[in-house]
Protein backbone atom coordinates (compact mmCIF):
# COMPACT_ATOMS: atom_id res chain seq x y z
CA UNK A 1 0.00 0.00 0.00
CA UNK A 2 1.16 3.83 -0.62
CA UNK A 3 2.76 4.98 2.52
CA UNK A 4 1.56 9.00 3.07
CA UNK A 5 4.41 10.93 4.78
CA UNK A 6 2.19 13.38 7.00
CA UNK A 7 4.17 16.29 8.19
CA UNK A 8 1.87 15.25 11.64
CA UNK A 9 2.11 11.98 12.79
CA UNK A 10 4.69 10.62 9.70
CA UNK A 11 4.53 7.77 7.18
CA UNK A 12 0.97 6.14 7.39
CA UNK A 13 -0.74 3.64 5.19
CA UNK A 14 -2.72 5.46 2.21
CA UNK A 15 -6.28 4.20 3.51
CA UNK A 16 -5.63 6.55 6.47
CA UNK A 17 -6.06 9.47 4.25
CA UNK A 18 -8.11 11.43 1.77
CA UNK A 19 -6.30 12.76 -1.55
CA UNK A 20 -7.77 15.94 -2.41
CA UNK A 21 -6.63 16.56 -5.97
CA UNK A 22 -4.14 18.25 -7.71
CA UNK A 23 -3.16 21.73 -5.45
CA UNK A 24 -3.82 25.20 -7.58
CA UNK A 25 -4.14 28.34 -5.85
CA UNK A 26 -7.42 29.98 -5.73
CA UNK A 27 -8.13 33.59 -6.68
CA UNK A 28 -8.92 35.89 -3.68
CA UNK A 29 -13.28 36.32 -3.46
CA UNK A 30 -12.76 39.45 -2.74
CA UNK A 31 -11.16 39.95 -5.74
CA UNK A 32 -12.76 41.14 -9.00
CA UNK A 33 -12.40 37.02 -10.55
CA UNK A 34 -12.96 36.51 -14.26
CA UNK A 35 -15.66 33.56 -14.97
CA UNK A 36 -12.56 32.11 -17.02
CA UNK A 37 -10.48 32.80 -13.93
CA UNK A 38 -12.84 30.75 -12.15
CA UNK A 39 -13.22 28.11 -14.25
CA UNK A 40 -9.74 27.85 -14.46
CA UNK A 41 -9.75 27.35 -10.76
CA UNK A 42 -12.24 24.52 -10.15
CA UNK A 43 -12.21 22.51 -13.53
CA UNK A 44 -8.62 22.96 -15.04
CA UNK A 45 -5.45 20.40 -14.01
CA UNK A 46 -1.90 20.29 -15.06
CA UNK A 47 -2.22 16.45 -14.69
CA UNK A 48 1.64 16.67 -14.73
CA UNK A 49 3.46 13.31 -15.49
CA UNK A 50 6.02 13.97 -13.16
CA UNK A 51 6.20 16.13 -9.74
CA UNK A 52 3.49 17.58 -9.11
CA UNK A 53 2.03 19.19 -5.61
CA UNK A 54 -1.71 18.16 -4.09
CA UNK A 55 -3.29 17.97 -1.16
CA UNK A 56 -4.20 15.13 1.53
CA UNK A 57 -6.65 15.03 4.19
CA UNK A 58 -5.50 13.04 7.42
CA UNK A 59 -9.13 11.41 8.21
CA UNK A 60 -8.34 8.84 9.90
CA UNK A 61 -5.35 10.02 11.66
CA UNK A 62 -4.69 13.64 13.03
CA UNK A 63 -7.00 15.47 10.65
CA UNK A 64 -4.75 18.11 8.66
CA UNK A 65 -5.27 19.05 5.60
CA UNK A 66 -1.29 19.38 3.69
CA UNK A 67 0.35 19.18 0.70
CA UNK A 68 2.56 16.74 -0.75
CA UNK A 69 5.17 16.54 -3.34
CA UNK A 70 4.76 13.23 -5.65
CA UNK A 71 5.67 11.35 -8.78
CA UNK A 72 2.56 10.66 -10.26
CA UNK A 73 4.33 7.78 -12.61
CA UNK A 74 6.70 6.34 -9.23
CA UNK A 75 4.31 7.31 -6.66
CA UNK A 76 7.38 8.91 -4.68
CA UNK A 77 6.81 11.51 -2.25
CA UNK A 78 9.58 14.26 -2.37
CA UNK A 79 8.11 16.06 0.47
CA UNK A 80 5.16 17.59 2.74
CA UNK A 81 4.34 20.52 4.63
CA UNK A 82 1.63 22.52 5.76
CA UNK A 83 -0.15 25.13 3.43
CA UNK A 84 1.87 28.30 3.29
CA UNK A 85 4.99 26.91 4.93
CA UNK A 86 6.62 25.23 1.24
CA UNK B 1 -4.37 -7.68 -41.22
CA UNK B 2 -2.78 -4.18 -41.15
CA UNK B 3 0.74 -3.49 -42.03
CA UNK B 4 3.80 -1.71 -41.16
CA UNK B 5 4.28 1.45 -44.27
CA UNK B 6 7.12 3.79 -44.56
CA UNK B 7 6.42 6.75 -41.89
CA UNK B 8 5.48 9.86 -44.17
CA UNK B 9 6.76 13.30 -43.72
CA UNK B 10 3.53 14.50 -43.37
CA UNK B 11 -0.37 13.88 -43.71
CA UNK B 12 -3.57 15.35 -43.73
CA UNK B 13 -4.51 14.43 -40.37
CA UNK B 14 -2.52 12.94 -37.75
CA UNK B 15 -4.54 11.34 -35.06
CA UNK B 16 -2.34 10.66 -31.70
CA UNK B 17 -3.37 7.50 -29.99
CA UNK B 18 -4.10 3.82 -31.55
CA UNK B 19 -7.13 2.82 -29.46
CA UNK B 20 -10.40 2.38 -30.31
CA UNK B 21 -11.28 6.08 -30.64
CA UNK B 22 -8.35 6.93 -32.72
CA UNK B 23 -9.00 3.67 -34.98
CA UNK B 24 -12.40 4.47 -35.39
CA UNK B 25 -12.05 8.35 -36.27
CA UNK B 26 -9.73 6.89 -39.11
CA UNK B 27 -11.75 4.39 -40.32
CA UNK B 28 -14.82 6.62 -40.95
CA UNK B 29 -12.58 9.40 -42.17
CA UNK B 30 -11.47 7.17 -44.72
CA UNK B 31 -15.35 5.55 -45.12
CA UNK B 32 -17.47 8.28 -45.02
CA UNK B 33 -15.64 11.29 -45.83
CA UNK B 34 -12.62 10.02 -48.40
CA UNK B 35 -9.87 11.40 -46.55
CA UNK B 36 -7.77 8.87 -46.59
CA UNK B 37 -4.30 10.72 -45.99
CA UNK B 38 -4.19 9.77 -42.38
CA UNK B 39 -1.86 8.82 -39.90
CA UNK B 40 -2.74 6.76 -36.53
CA UNK B 41 0.73 6.98 -34.50
CA UNK B 42 0.77 5.10 -31.20
CA UNK B 43 3.74 4.99 -29.16
CA UNK B 44 3.30 1.12 -28.05
CA UNK B 45 0.87 -1.41 -30.03
CA UNK B 46 -2.54 -0.48 -31.12
CA UNK B 47 -4.89 -1.16 -27.98
CA UNK B 48 -1.76 -1.31 -25.35
CA UNK B 49 -4.02 1.41 -24.01
CA UNK B 50 -7.74 1.61 -22.15
CA UNK B 51 -8.64 -0.14 -24.99
CA UNK B 52 -7.49 -3.35 -24.27
CA UNK B 53 -7.89 -3.14 -20.59
CA UNK B 54 -11.24 -2.17 -20.36
CA UNK B 55 -13.98 -4.63 -18.91
CA UNK B 56 -16.43 -3.99 -22.61
CA UNK B 57 -19.18 -3.11 -20.84
CA UNK B 58 -21.59 -1.59 -23.68
CA UNK B 59 -25.05 0.29 -22.50
CA UNK B 60 -26.78 3.51 -22.76
CA UNK B 61 -28.22 4.08 -19.70
CA UNK B 62 -26.99 7.44 -18.56
CA UNK B 63 -28.62 10.17 -16.51
CA UNK B 64 -28.70 13.26 -18.96
CA UNK B 65 -30.65 13.60 -21.97
CA UNK B 66 -27.53 14.70 -23.93
CA UNK B 67 -25.55 11.87 -22.83
CA UNK B 68 -28.30 9.17 -22.81
CA UNK B 69 -28.55 10.73 -27.00
CA UNK B 70 -24.94 10.05 -27.63
CA UNK B 71 -24.06 6.56 -26.16
CA UNK B 72 -27.56 5.03 -27.69
CA UNK B 73 -25.96 5.96 -31.06
CA UNK B 74 -22.67 4.31 -30.10
CA UNK B 75 -24.92 1.26 -29.12
CA UNK B 76 -27.14 1.05 -32.29
CA UNK B 77 -23.18 1.10 -34.50
CA UNK B 78 -22.16 -1.26 -32.08
CA UNK B 79 -25.21 -3.92 -33.43
CA UNK B 80 -24.12 -3.38 -36.91
CA UNK B 81 -20.50 -3.34 -36.12
CA UNK B 82 -19.66 -7.03 -36.72
CA UNK B 83 -21.37 -6.96 -40.08
CA UNK B 84 -19.74 -3.45 -41.06
CA UNK B 85 -16.08 -4.45 -40.14
CA UNK B 86 -16.44 -7.88 -41.54
CA UNK B 87 -15.19 -9.10 -37.82
CA UNK B 88 -16.82 -11.12 -35.48
CA UNK B 89 -16.95 -8.21 -32.05
CA UNK B 90 -19.29 -10.80 -29.70
CA UNK B 91 -21.31 -8.05 -28.77
CA UNK B 92 -23.25 -9.67 -26.77
CA UNK B 93 -26.58 -7.57 -25.74
CA UNK B 94 -27.18 -9.95 -22.21
CA UNK B 95 -28.73 -7.60 -20.24
CA UNK B 96 -27.52 -4.98 -17.76
CA UNK B 97 -28.75 -4.20 -14.04
CA UNK B 98 -27.48 -1.28 -11.74
CA UNK B 99 -28.37 -2.53 -8.07
CA UNK B 100 -29.73 -0.04 -5.79
CA UNK B 101 -29.13 -0.57 -1.56
CA UNK B 102 -30.69 2.95 -0.69
CA UNK B 103 -33.99 5.03 -0.99
CA UNK B 104 -31.47 7.49 -2.70
CA UNK B 105 -30.21 5.09 -5.46
CA UNK B 106 -33.47 3.68 -5.90
CA UNK B 107 -34.07 7.71 -6.48
CA UNK B 108 -31.76 7.80 -9.03
CA UNK B 109 -32.51 4.59 -10.72
CA UNK B 110 -36.16 5.82 -10.94
CA UNK B 111 -34.56 9.00 -12.64
CA UNK B 112 -32.60 7.32 -15.03
CA UNK B 113 -35.19 5.67 -16.07
CA UNK B 114 -37.52 8.18 -16.86
CA UNK B 115 -34.84 9.79 -19.10
CA UNK B 116 -34.04 6.95 -20.51
CA UNK B 117 -37.00 6.23 -21.51
CA UNK B 118 -38.10 9.76 -22.97
CA UNK B 119 -35.09 9.43 -25.06
CA UNK B 120 -36.38 6.12 -26.48
CA UNK B 121 -33.98 3.91 -24.48
CA UNK B 122 -35.03 0.25 -23.26
CA UNK B 123 -34.65 0.87 -19.42
CA UNK B 124 -36.79 0.41 -16.14
CA UNK B 125 -37.07 0.24 -13.16
CA UNK B 126 -37.15 -3.73 -11.29
CA UNK B 127 -37.99 -4.66 -7.92
CA UNK B 128 -36.66 -8.24 -6.62
CA UNK B 129 -39.59 -9.89 -6.97
CA UNK B 130 -38.87 -9.50 -10.80
CA UNK B 131 -34.70 -10.10 -10.24
CA UNK B 132 -35.01 -13.20 -8.94
CA UNK B 133 -36.20 -14.11 -12.38
CA UNK B 134 -33.09 -11.89 -14.08
CA UNK B 135 -30.55 -12.81 -11.86
CA UNK B 136 -31.45 -15.58 -9.88
CA UNK B 137 -27.91 -16.12 -7.84
CA UNK B 138 -28.10 -12.45 -6.62
CA UNK B 139 -28.49 -12.91 -2.71
CA UNK B 140 -32.18 -11.04 -2.58
CA UNK B 141 -32.72 -12.20 1.21
CA UNK B 142 -32.38 -9.43 3.81
CA UNK B 143 -29.09 -10.94 5.20
CA UNK B 144 -26.44 -8.43 3.14
CA UNK B 145 -25.16 -5.46 5.09
CA UNK B 146 -27.22 -3.34 2.44
CA UNK B 147 -29.74 -5.58 1.14
CA UNK B 148 -30.70 -4.91 -2.36
CA UNK B 149 -34.01 -2.99 -2.72
CA UNK B 150 -34.37 -2.35 -6.69
CA UNK B 151 -32.49 -2.34 -9.94
CA UNK B 152 -32.48 -0.17 -13.17
CA UNK B 153 -32.59 -3.05 -15.86
CA UNK B 154 -31.49 -2.49 -19.17
CA UNK B 155 -32.03 -4.62 -21.59
CA UNK B 156 -30.17 -3.76 -24.93
CA UNK B 157 -26.46 -3.63 -22.59
CA UNK B 158 -24.38 -5.90 -22.37
CA UNK B 159 -20.55 -6.68 -23.35
CA UNK B 160 -18.06 -7.21 -26.35
CA UNK B 161 -14.44 -8.72 -27.54
CA UNK B 162 -12.70 -5.33 -26.82
CA UNK B 163 -9.23 -6.36 -28.94
CA UNK B 164 -11.56 -7.71 -31.89
CA UNK B 165 -13.21 -3.81 -32.37
CA UNK B 166 -9.52 -2.27 -32.03
CA UNK B 167 -8.55 -5.05 -35.15
CA UNK B 168 -11.45 -4.63 -37.16
CA UNK B 169 -11.41 -0.42 -37.23
CA UNK B 170 -7.56 -1.05 -37.44
CA UNK B 171 -7.20 -3.59 -40.47
CA UNK B 172 -10.63 -1.55 -42.07
CA UNK B 173 -8.69 1.75 -42.15
CA UNK B 174 -5.70 -0.11 -43.30
CA UNK B 175 -7.59 -1.08 -46.64
CA UNK B 176 -8.52 2.08 -47.35
CA UNK B 177 -4.94 3.69 -47.11
CA UNK B 178 -4.49 4.79 -43.59
CA UNK B 179 -1.12 4.55 -42.12
CA UNK B 180 -0.93 2.90 -38.68
CA UNK B 181 2.41 3.30 -37.18
CA UNK B 182 2.90 1.47 -33.86
CA UNK B 183 5.93 2.11 -31.61
CA UNK B 184 5.89 5.95 -32.53
CA UNK B 185 5.78 8.50 -29.90
CA UNK B 186 4.32 11.64 -30.25
CA UNK B 187 6.93 14.33 -27.99
CA UNK B 188 6.46 17.61 -29.64
CA UNK B 189 3.47 19.57 -31.07
CA UNK B 190 4.23 21.67 -33.22
CA UNK B 191 1.72 25.56 -32.85
CA UNK B 192 3.06 28.28 -35.17
CA UNK B 193 1.21 31.58 -34.85
CA UNK B 194 -1.76 29.56 -32.87
CA UNK B 195 -2.04 26.81 -35.46
CA UNK B 196 -0.56 23.52 -35.08
CA UNK B 197 1.93 22.70 -38.02
CA UNK B 198 2.99 19.15 -37.31
CA UNK B 199 4.16 16.95 -34.78
CA UNK B 200 7.46 15.50 -33.41
CA UNK B 201 7.99 11.67 -33.48
CA UNK B 202 10.37 9.73 -32.03
CA UNK B 203 10.90 8.85 -35.41
CA UNK B 204 11.24 12.18 -36.99
CA UNK B 205 9.04 15.00 -38.10
CA UNK B 206 5.46 14.67 -39.25
CA UNK B 207 3.58 17.67 -41.08
CA UNK B 208 0.06 17.76 -40.67
CA UNK B 209 -2.56 21.18 -40.31
CA UNK B 210 -5.21 18.48 -38.66
CA UNK B 211 -3.84 16.52 -35.48
CA UNK B 212 -6.42 14.57 -33.44
CA UNK B 213 -5.63 14.11 -29.45
CA UNK B 214 -6.88 10.43 -28.80
CA UNK B 215 -4.80 9.34 -26.06
CA UNK B 216 -7.10 9.24 -23.23
CA UNK B 217 -5.34 8.89 -20.14
CA UNK B 218 -1.97 10.51 -21.67
CA UNK B 219 -4.85 12.90 -22.87
CA UNK B 220 -3.21 16.31 -20.78
CA UNK B 221 0.77 15.34 -21.62
CA UNK B 222 0.02 15.70 -25.24
CA UNK B 223 -2.32 18.56 -24.76
CA UNK B 224 1.13 20.38 -22.63
CA UNK B 225 2.92 19.64 -26.28
CA UNK B 226 0.59 22.33 -27.55
CA UNK B 227 0.46 24.51 -24.80
CA UNK B 228 -2.92 23.80 -23.34
CA UNK B 229 -4.35 22.58 -20.21
CA UNK B 230 -7.22 20.61 -19.98
CA UNK B 231 -10.07 19.58 -17.23
CA UNK B 232 -9.11 16.09 -16.56
CA UNK B 233 -6.95 14.32 -14.14
CA UNK B 234 -5.18 10.66 -14.82
CA UNK B 235 -6.06 7.94 -12.45
CA UNK B 236 -5.63 4.20 -12.50
CA UNK B 237 -8.51 2.01 -12.58
CA UNK B 238 -8.36 -1.96 -12.19
CA UNK B 239 -9.71 -5.24 -12.98
CA UNK B 240 -9.53 -8.53 -12.25
CA UNK B 241 -10.73 -12.08 -13.68
CA UNK B 242 -11.42 -15.18 -11.51
CA UNK B 243 -10.85 -18.88 -13.15
CA UNK B 244 -13.05 -20.08 -15.77
CA UNK B 245 -16.20 -21.14 -13.88
CA UNK B 246 -19.24 -22.72 -15.83
CA UNK B 247 -21.71 -20.38 -17.37
CA UNK B 248 -24.07 -19.42 -14.25
CA UNK B 249 -24.26 -15.44 -14.93
CA UNK B 250 -25.40 -14.07 -18.35
CA UNK B 251 -26.81 -10.48 -17.51
CA UNK B 252 -23.67 -6.98 -16.19
CA UNK B 253 -24.37 -6.57 -12.33
CA UNK B 254 -23.11 -3.50 -11.16
CA UNK B 255 -23.84 -1.69 -7.52
CA UNK B 256 -22.64 1.70 -7.38
CA UNK B 257 -23.19 1.56 -3.60
CA UNK B 258 -20.84 -1.35 -3.17
CA UNK B 259 -18.26 -0.14 -5.79
CA UNK B 260 -18.14 -3.31 -7.51
CA UNK B 261 -19.56 -4.75 -11.12
CA UNK B 262 -19.31 -8.07 -12.48
CA UNK B 263 -19.85 -10.13 -15.79
CA UNK B 264 -19.47 -13.68 -16.86
CA UNK B 265 -17.40 -13.40 -20.28
CA UNK B 266 -17.83 -16.40 -22.72
CA UNK B 267 -14.57 -18.14 -21.42
CA UNK B 268 -16.33 -18.54 -18.12
CA UNK B 269 -13.96 -16.26 -16.29
CA UNK B 270 -15.86 -13.36 -13.87
CA UNK B 271 -14.60 -10.31 -15.09
CA UNK B 272 -15.05 -7.46 -12.13
CA UNK B 273 -14.27 -4.11 -11.03
CA UNK B 274 -14.77 -1.10 -9.00
CA UNK B 275 -13.98 2.83 -9.02
CA UNK B 276 -10.75 4.29 -9.74
CA UNK B 277 -8.03 4.27 -7.28
CA UNK B 278 -8.36 6.79 -4.37
CA UNK B 279 -5.71 8.51 -5.64
CA UNK B 280 -4.27 9.96 -8.86
CA UNK B 281 -1.37 8.35 -10.49
CA UNK B 282 0.25 7.16 -14.18
CA UNK B 283 1.08 4.40 -12.77
CA UNK B 284 -0.50 1.12 -14.08
CA UNK B 285 0.33 -1.44 -11.01
CA UNK B 286 -2.18 -3.50 -9.39
CA UNK B 287 -2.57 -3.49 -5.85
CA UNK B 288 -3.67 -6.43 -3.06
CA UNK B 289 -6.45 -3.53 -1.78
CA UNK B 290 -8.36 -3.63 -4.44
CA UNK B 291 -8.74 -6.97 -5.13
CA UNK B 292 -9.60 -7.41 -1.00
CA UNK B 293 -11.60 -4.77 -1.20
CA UNK B 294 -13.14 -5.55 -4.31
CA UNK B 295 -13.69 -9.42 -3.29
CA UNK B 296 -15.46 -8.47 -0.15
CA UNK B 297 -18.33 -6.75 -2.09
CA UNK B 298 -18.63 -9.64 -4.89
CA UNK B 299 -19.30 -12.19 -2.14
CA UNK B 300 -21.97 -9.72 -0.52
CA UNK B 301 -23.78 -10.27 -3.76
CA UNK B 302 -23.22 -13.70 -4.54
CA UNK B 303 -21.97 -15.40 -1.11
CA UNK B 304 -21.35 -18.92 -2.92
CA UNK B 305 -18.56 -17.52 -4.91
CA UNK B 306 -15.79 -17.21 -1.80
CA UNK B 307 -13.76 -20.32 -2.84
CA UNK B 308 -13.41 -18.97 -6.64
CA UNK B 309 -9.77 -17.78 -7.20
CA UNK B 310 -8.66 -14.53 -8.76
CA UNK B 311 -6.35 -15.61 -12.04
CA UNK B 312 -4.99 -12.09 -12.96
CA UNK B 313 -5.55 -8.42 -12.37
CA UNK B 314 -4.30 -5.52 -13.75
CA UNK B 315 -4.64 -1.57 -14.74
CA UNK B 316 -5.11 0.99 -17.17
CA UNK B 317 -5.22 4.98 -16.60
CA UNK B 318 -8.78 6.65 -16.94
CA UNK B 319 -8.79 10.99 -17.36
CA UNK B 320 -11.15 12.21 -15.24
CA UNK B 321 -13.43 15.05 -15.90
CA UNK B 322 -14.96 17.06 -13.31
CA UNK B 323 -18.50 16.25 -14.52
CA UNK B 324 -17.94 12.97 -16.31
CA UNK B 325 -18.18 13.77 -19.94
CA UNK B 326 -15.99 13.65 -23.01
CA UNK B 327 -13.70 16.50 -24.52
CA UNK B 328 -14.71 16.68 -28.57
CA UNK B 329 -13.78 18.71 -30.92
CA UNK B 330 -12.35 22.35 -31.32
CA UNK B 331 -9.25 23.83 -28.73
CA UNK B 332 -8.25 27.31 -29.01
CA UNK B 333 -5.32 25.59 -30.98
CA UNK B 334 -6.51 26.11 -34.84
CA UNK B 335 -6.17 22.17 -35.81
CA UNK B 336 -5.47 21.01 -32.52
CA UNK B 337 -8.33 18.61 -32.15
CA UNK B 338 -9.79 16.65 -28.88
CA UNK B 339 -11.33 13.61 -28.47
CA UNK B 340 -9.99 12.91 -24.44
CA UNK B 341 -12.29 13.25 -20.86
CA UNK B 342 -13.47 9.26 -21.12
CA UNK B 343 -12.71 8.78 -17.97
CA UNK B 344 -13.53 4.97 -16.55
CA UNK B 345 -16.68 4.71 -19.61
CA UNK B 346 -15.12 5.53 -22.97
CA UNK B 347 -14.63 2.25 -24.72
CA UNK B 348 -18.84 2.00 -25.17
CA UNK B 349 -18.40 5.27 -27.12
CA UNK B 350 -15.47 4.26 -29.48
CA UNK B 351 -17.83 4.05 -33.17
CA UNK B 352 -20.01 7.39 -33.10
CA UNK B 353 -16.54 9.15 -31.41
CA UNK B 354 -15.23 8.02 -34.75
CA UNK B 355 -17.86 8.94 -36.70
CA UNK B 356 -18.83 12.19 -34.87
CA UNK B 357 -14.94 12.93 -35.45
CA UNK B 358 -14.07 12.11 -38.73
CA UNK B 359 -17.66 14.33 -39.77
CA UNK B 360 -15.96 17.14 -37.37
CA UNK B 361 -13.11 16.87 -39.43
CA UNK B 362 -14.09 16.53 -42.62
CA UNK B 363 -16.50 19.56 -42.60
CA UNK B 364 -14.74 21.82 -40.09
CA UNK B 365 -17.87 21.89 -37.64
CA UNK B 366 -18.91 20.77 -34.55
CA UNK B 367 -21.75 17.89 -35.10
CA UNK B 368 -24.84 18.23 -33.11
CA UNK B 369 -24.68 15.05 -30.88
CA UNK B 370 -21.09 16.02 -30.07
CA UNK B 371 -22.01 20.33 -29.06
CA UNK B 372 -22.69 19.56 -25.25
CA UNK B 373 -19.43 18.11 -25.06
CA UNK B 374 -17.21 21.33 -25.91
CA UNK B 375 -14.01 22.19 -24.33
CA UNK B 376 -15.51 25.83 -23.70
CA UNK B 377 -18.46 24.04 -21.38
CA UNK B 378 -16.23 24.57 -18.38
CA UNK B 379 -15.27 28.43 -18.93
CA UNK B 380 -18.87 29.00 -19.81
CA UNK B 381 -20.54 26.66 -16.53
CA UNK B 382 -22.15 24.25 -18.90
CA UNK B 383 -21.47 21.04 -17.69
CA UNK B 384 -23.10 17.82 -18.21
CA UNK B 385 -23.53 15.88 -14.81
CA UNK B 386 -23.32 12.26 -15.83
CA UNK B 387 -21.21 10.92 -12.26
CA UNK B 388 -24.18 9.34 -11.01
CA UNK B 389 -24.58 7.20 -13.91
CA UNK B 390 -20.82 6.25 -14.89
CA UNK B 391 -18.41 6.51 -11.46
CA UNK B 392 -19.12 2.90 -10.69
CA UNK B 393 -21.15 1.68 -14.00
CA UNK B 394 -18.50 1.94 -16.32
C1 LIG C 1 -9.93 -1.45 -16.05
C2 LIG C 1 -10.77 -0.61 -16.97
C3 LIG C 1 -12.11 -0.94 -17.19
C4 LIG C 1 -12.89 -0.17 -18.07
N1 LIG C 1 -14.16 -0.59 -18.32
C5 LIG C 1 -14.89 0.05 -19.25
C6 LIG C 1 -16.16 -0.46 -19.62
O1 LIG C 1 -16.61 -1.48 -19.10
N2 LIG C 1 -16.88 0.20 -20.58
C7 LIG C 1 -16.40 1.33 -21.17
O2 LIG C 1 -17.09 1.90 -22.02
N3 LIG C 1 -15.17 1.85 -20.86
C8 LIG C 1 -14.40 1.22 -19.92
N4 LIG C 1 -13.15 1.70 -19.60
C9 LIG C 1 -12.67 2.96 -20.22
C10 LIG C 1 -12.11 2.70 -21.62
O3 LIG C 1 -11.15 1.68 -21.55
C11 LIG C 1 -11.47 3.95 -22.21
O4 LIG C 1 -12.28 5.09 -22.01
C12 LIG C 1 -11.24 3.78 -23.71
O5 LIG C 1 -10.62 2.55 -23.98
C13 LIG C 1 -10.43 4.91 -24.28
O6 LIG C 1 -10.09 4.58 -25.61
P1 LIG C 1 -9.11 5.48 -26.42
O7 LIG C 1 -8.98 4.90 -27.75
O8 LIG C 1 -9.57 6.91 -26.30
O9 LIG C 1 -7.74 5.44 -25.58
P2 LIG C 1 -6.68 4.27 -25.33
O10 LIG C 1 -7.17 2.95 -25.72
O11 LIG C 1 -6.18 4.43 -23.93
O12 LIG C 1 -5.55 4.64 -26.34
C14 LIG C 1 -4.69 5.74 -26.16
C15 LIG C 1 -3.39 5.40 -26.86
O13 LIG C 1 -2.57 6.57 -26.89
C16 LIG C 1 -1.25 6.11 -26.92
N5 LIG C 1 -0.36 7.20 -26.54
C17 LIG C 1 -0.26 7.81 -25.34
N6 LIG C 1 0.69 8.76 -25.38
C18 LIG C 1 1.19 8.76 -26.63
C19 LIG C 1 2.22 9.52 -27.28
N7 LIG C 1 2.92 10.46 -26.64
N8 LIG C 1 2.48 9.25 -28.58
C20 LIG C 1 1.78 8.28 -29.25
N9 LIG C 1 0.81 7.54 -28.68
C21 LIG C 1 0.52 7.78 -27.39
C22 LIG C 1 -1.25 4.95 -25.93
O14 LIG C 1 -0.17 4.07 -26.17
C23 LIG C 1 -2.60 4.30 -26.18
O15 LIG C 1 -2.53 3.17 -27.02
C24 LIG C 1 -12.35 0.98 -18.71
C25 LIG C 1 -11.01 1.33 -18.47
C26 LIG C 1 -10.21 0.54 -17.63
C27 LIG C 1 -8.77 0.93 -17.42
ZN1 LIG D 1 -1.51 13.00 10.66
Amino acid sequence: MLVVPCPNCGPRNASEFRYAGEYRPRPHPSQDVTDDEWATYLYTRSNTLGVHTEWWFHTSGCGLWFLAERHTKTNAFVKSYLWGAT
Amino acid sequence: MWHDRPLKDGYDVVIIGGGAHGLACAHYLAKEHGVTDVAVLDKSYIGSGGSGRNTAIVRSNYLTPEGVRFYDESVKLYEQLAAELEFNVMFSQRGHLTLAHTDGAVRTMRRRAEVNRLQGVDSRLVFPDELAHICPQLDLSEHPRYPIMAALYHPPGGIIRHDAVVWGFANHADRRGVHIHQQTEVTGVDVRDGKVRGVETSRGYVAAETVLNATAGWGSTIAAMAGLELPIATAPLQACVTEPLKPFLDVVVVSGSLHVYVSQSSRGELVMGASVDPFGSYSMNSSLDFVEGLAGHVLELFPFLSKVRILRQWAGLCEMPPDFSPLMGFTPVEGFLLDVGWGTYGFKASPICGKTMAELIATNTTPDLIYPFRLSRFAEFDLVGEKGAASVGH
